[in-house]
C-alpha cells in the first residue's frame, strides 16, 4: 500500500471512531465497526481513486455496514421498537464518557438516518453534498434529516425556539409577553 | 395587531425553525462529544492492525 495513502487512514480512524460512537453509542460495538471499516478498505484498497477524498471513502464504509449490521440486529430481535434505546440504557459504563450521558440518550432516539446525516454534517465537517454522497442520497434529503434531527433533538432535550437551555415554561410566558 | 391569544397560539406552535441559539446549543454539544473521542487519537489496537494488513497486502501483491 502507498505511504501517502496507508497515513490517509491513519489520520481518519480518530474521526471514524468518534463517528462510530456517536451512531452506535457504545465504545466495544464502535471499534468493532472501525476495525471492519479498515478490513475492508484495505482489502478494496484498489478501488479507493488516490486524490478523492478518503475520508468519505472511509466513512462510506463503515456507515454501509452500520447499517447492514443493523438491519441484522433488527431482524435477531423481535422488538424492533426501542429496543436499540434499551440496549444504550443499559450499558452506560459503556458509552464512554457520562457527563454527554443526557444528550447521548436523545441521539440515540433519533431514527438512523436523521442521526447519521446530523453527525456527519453537525460534527463531522462533512458539506451535504459529501454526506449526500455517504448516505447514497440527495442532497435535499440529507437538509431535511438534519433539520429534523435537530427539531426532535430540541424536543427530546426540552429546549425550544426562544430560551436558551433553561427558562421552564412560565419564565418563558413572561418573556413572550414582555416583547 | 397582534392579539394576546394569537400570540400565545404562535408560542404554542411546533416551532418549524430552531433558533439559532438553540441550534449553536446543540451543535456545540455535538461536536463537543464528537471531538471528546477524536482527541483520543489512533488506540494502539488500530495502528496495530494497520500494519498488520498493510503487511498483508504487500505480500499479497508479490
Amino acid at each position: 500500500m502507498d505511504d501517502a495513502v496507508r497515513q490517509q487512514i491513519l489520520d481518519a480512524i480518530p474521526s471514524l471512531r468518534a463517528f462510530a460512537i456517536s451512531l452506535c453509542g457504545n465504545v466495544d460495538r464502535a471499534d468493532d465497526l472501525v476495525q471492519e471499516t479498515m478490513v475492508r478498505a484495505i482489502a478494496n484498497i484498489d478501488s479507493f481513486q488516490p486524490g478523492t477524498n478518503m475520508p468519505a471513502w472511509l466513512f462510506t464504509i463503515l456507515r454501509n455496514h452500520f447499517r447492514s449490521e443493523y438491519r441484522k440486529r433488527r431482524r435477531e430481535v423481535e422488538d424492533a421498537d426501542g429496543h436499540y434505546a434499551d440496549t444504550l440504557k443499559s450499558q452506560p459504563e459503556q458509552q464512554g464518557h457520562i457527563e454527554f450521558g443526557e444528550f447521548r440518550e436523545a441521539l440515540s432516539q433519533l431514527p438512523t438516518d436523521q442521526r447519521e446525516a446530523l453527525i456527519l454534517v453537525g460534527a463531522s465537517g462533512f458539506s451535504y453534498e459529501e454526506a449526500a454522497q455517504i448516505c447514497g442520497c440527495a442532497i435535499g434529503t440529507i437538509k431535511s434529516r438534519v433539520n429534523r434531527a435537530r427539531n426532535r433533538l430540541a424536543e427530546l432535550l426540552h429546549v425550544r425556539d426562544g430560551d436558551d437551555f433553561g427558562p421552564d415554561e412560565q419564565t418563558r410566558a413572561v418573556l413572550a409577553s414582555g416583547e | 395587531m397582534e392579539t394576546g391569544a394569537a400570540r400565545a397560539r404562535k408560542n404554542d406552535a411546533k416551532p418549524a425553525k430552531l433558533g439559532r441559539e438553540v441550534q449553536a446549543r446543540l451543535g456545540q454539544q455535538l461536536r463537543s462529544m464528537y471531538d471528546d473521542v477524536v482527541s483520543q487519537g489512533v488506540p494502539d489496537r488500530f495502528a496495530d492492525l494497520l500494519s498488520q494488513l498493510d503487511n498483508k497486502d504487500n505480500k499479497d501483491r508479490q
